[in-house]
């Protein structure tokens, strides 16, 4: 086995002493102690990948900061900037994959959102090297705009889906994954949740692998979906279903727990977990049987409802396969989500299965009286405060005050004390909703953006714009990084925005850049008050970088600027 | 031995860098090790947390079920209230008592402790104070650690020798005054204890 000394840097913004390194494992067991996401990544850098292509997002961020942070280690390069969204990302891993070699996508549940269009179609051309797209989704929306499941997707493109119960099983699991995408030539997604990709275990490696050499082989028969290839690959995708469903019959990740009772639970993914802590805690011997390889294997499900009087369906996330198995006009003796066993929305844990296996809970603390919740809030000295101050002002003096924004640390400005923007729905919705809002007479109509969300999906609203001519103003909020997952590259800021504006056809004159900062804010205020009053698409751009990034840099002078 | 541990603090308090410690003694102690937490939006200035769980058997759960921690460590007095309902009825608070106020409606101090001394023998720990103390306010989560130390069960050798693992790139001195602050919080600690 190989050992490696992993760099272990601990989240940002500590008071304490930042970005502490150290060796990270005991030296007995070899165990390192690994985040869920960074198992995830080590497991694919053993398994030989040539590649990561990922947009940040959380809970998924750290799969591939932590690739960056460790592939020079590897005899063989590993690529792994970060791409300007998940669709750029997505199609770069199938063309590595084309390619012949190895490679991770990795995104947060609404970002395969933006790369459905590719995923469904990797599906029907299916790969060469292995693809693994590793999804991170957000029960209970820790820090996301809703809890989609990613494996209604995984289902929808037919192939297979993987969700591991630990952070050992995600390490094992990477491997696992590439090795069923080449063998069945199909792309596999692996599906983590917040609880396990952000918390840390044990983890034990084992030898890592070579990467694929470069093969490329013509294919126009499975790669130019044209329909009259593409029906035929369809059909391929659809006769394989069964041998998906073997695999899952055989597969590790699908277990039996014995037991005996007549109430068995079905344990998905990390719900698995929850039931193994309430067994552990109450002394119970229900079977379990645990799921963690779709498609459902069939075979197994069937002796356990045979087993089982009652079957109480877990999963983390949407009732998808608790739908499937009680069929339309339902079953009784299934109990989950849908019936209120379990909660209907949010995420799961060894409380909410305490109580759906009819156990009674230890009798609480409760919180006092005088709590009061401590929500978010952009940091002190933030220039994002000094231009939402400034464009409080400017739209104080319009009747109609609306600000569509997006997302990033600037959709804080949602909050008191400024309340300054009024949506934030997905990546780049601001310029085009503001674009839609001023078609309809909404004047004025102005949108604030943040740099990374700008190029994520921002540009092609704005061209709309010009295209149209939709009087709006956008703001984009270039502080140099993308800020709310801990200051990861940006594609473009600085001079290269406004490059971009000019290119995309923006009037010179009606492109401006500010700096926020409250020396300035006479002079912003000034200028987007003309701005916003113009009957045009205008562009601001607010250039500061963030304080997180200036403080990083003096840190740790290496950091690419 | 089974210990449940929830850290609480304000986004950027550091939290984590006690966790870290913990983790890092605990596992060459040779025991199972889980521990959650929070990256995301929280970490701009709202309530954090640290599910740590440490046993010498397996642990299943990643998160802590509600009465079930020993032990609430937080470096906020009013967010180590926010998590009682984790605690087991006779759990232990250790708690800095230096308020971040950065909210509408933040409780009276007088309102605070009075809720604390509801609690199992709290822990109070005028952290900024004692930091200040061993060298630099920066030090204040090794106080904290310090004073939670007889109640996480592995021994103040082998969390400073994590502490020394963890600070070894910062250089001698940095360590020495991480032990100091360790070895501050601990004494004060103690000494409460032994008022009682």
């Amino acid at each position: 086995m190989t050992v490696r000394a992993q760099t272990y840097f601990i989240g940002f913004k500590e008071n304490n002493f930042s970005s502490l390194e150290t060796t990270y494992f005991n030296e007995l067991t070899m165990k390192q102690l690994l985040l869920g996401a960074e198992a995830i990544a080590l497991g694919a850098l053993d398994a030989g990948i040539s590649g990561v292509y990922a947009y940040p997002g959380t809970p998924s961020t750290e799969i591939t900061e932590y690739i960056q942070k460790n592939r020079g280690e590897r005899e063989q390069p590993v690529r792994s900037d970060w791409s300007a969204n998940e669709k750029t990302a997505y199609e770069a891993a199938l063309g590595m994959s084309y390619a012949g070699k190895r490679s991770l996508v990795c995104m947060k549940h609404v970002g395969l959102n933006v790369a459905a269009d590719a995923f469904i179609n990797s599906a029907i051309t299916g790969v060469n090297g292995g693809l693994v797209v590793a999804v991170a989704d957000d029960p209970s929306m820790h820090s996301s705009q809703n809890e989609q499941d990613s494996r209604v997707y995984g289902k929808f493109a037919m192939v297979p889906v993987l969700e591991p119960a630990s952070q050992q099983e995600l390490y094992d699991t990477a491997r696992y994954a590439f090795d069923l995408s080449e063998t069945l030539k199909l792309p596999v997604l692996l599906r983590v949740t917040t609880r396990l990709a952000h918390s840390r275990a044990g983890v034990e490696g084992t030898a890592s692998r070579l990467q694929n050499p470069l093969n490329a082989p013509y294919a126009q028969d499975r790669f130019v979906l044209m329909p009259h290839n593409a029906r035929r690959q369809y059909n391929n995708l659809v006769g394989m279903q069964g041998q998906l469903e073997e695999h899952a019959e055989s597969s590790w990740l699908n277990r039996l727990i014995p037991g005996t009772g007549s109430t068995g639970v079905l344990a998905f993914g990390i719900a698995f977990n929850y039931v193994m802590e309430v067994r552990q805690t109450y002394g119970l011997d229900c079977p379990i049987l645990k799921i963690g390889h779709y498609p459902l294997p069939r075979k197994k499900i069937e002796a356990f409802f045979n087993f089982c009087d009652t079957i109480l369906v877990a999963e983390e996330g949407y009732p998808v396969y608790e739908e499937l198995l009680r069929g339309y006009f339902g079953n009784n003796r299934i109990k989950g989500r849908l019936d209120g066993t379990l909660p209907r929305a949010g995420e799961l844990n060894a409380d909410s299965l305490t109580l759906a296996l009819g156990l009674a809970k230890p009798e609480v603390i409760p919180v006092p009286a005088i709590m009061v919740n401590r929500p978010p809030e952009l940091c002190k000295g933030c220039g994002h405060r000094d231009l939402y101050e400034a464009l409080n002002t400017v739209m104080s003096s319009h009747e109609q005050h609306h600000v569509f924004s997006d997302i990033g640390c600037y959709t804080l400005g949602a909050l008191a004390p400024y309340n300054a923007i009024h949506t934030c729905v997905d990546m780049g919705a601001s310029i085009t909703m503001a674009k839609g809002a001023a078609d309809a007479g909404l004047r004025p109509a102005v949108a604030v953006i943040g740099d990374s969300t700008f190029t994520h999906s921002g540009m092609t609203g704005l061209l709309d714009a010009i295209n149209d001519r939709s009087p709006l103003t956008v703001i984009i909020a270039d502080n140099d990084t993308t800020a709310m997952t801990g200051g990861q590259d940006s594609s473009a800021n600085g001079s290269r925005l406004l490059k971009i504006c000019l290119g995309l056809g923006v009037d010179e004159a009606h492109l401006k850049t500010i700096i926020p900062l409250k020396s300035h804010l006479a002079e912003n205020i000034a200028v987007l008050r003309k701005e916003i009053a113009w009957d045009g698409v205008s562009v601001v751009i607010a250039q500061r970088e963030c304080l997180e990034t200036t403080a990083r840099k003096k840190r740790n002078p290496a950091v690419k600027a | 031995m089974h210990i449940n541990i929830i850290l609480a603090g304000v986004g950027g308090q550091g939290i984590l860098t006690i966790a870290a410690v913990i983790d890092h003694a605990a596992l060459q102690s040779g025991l199972t090790v889980r521990q959650a937490e929070v990256h995301g939006m929280s970490q701009r200035g709202g309530a954090v947390q640290s599910h740590l769980r440490i046993s010498d058997k397996e642990i299943f759960s990643d998160l802590i079920a509600e009465g079930t921690a020993n032990l609430i460590l937080s470096v906020e007095p009013l967010e180590a209230l926010r998590y009682l309902p984790f605690l087991v009825p006779d759990g232990r608070i250790v708690t800095a008592t230096d308020s971040f106020i950065n909210m509408e409606g933040y409780p009276s101090m007088k309102q605070i402790l009075e809720e604390l001394h509801h609690t199992n023998h709290p822990v109070l720990v005028n952290a900024a104070k004692l930091s200040r103390e061993a060298g630099s306010i920066r030090t204040s989560n090794m106080v904290m650690l310090g004073a939670a130390a007889p109640f996480i069960g592995i021994t103040s050798e082998v969390l400073e020798a994590s502490i020394t693992k963890l600070f070894q790139a910062k250089g001698a001195d940095i360590i020495a005054m991480n032990i100091r602050a360790f070895r501050t919080g601990q004494a004060f600690s103690q000494l409460q204890a032994t008022a009682k």
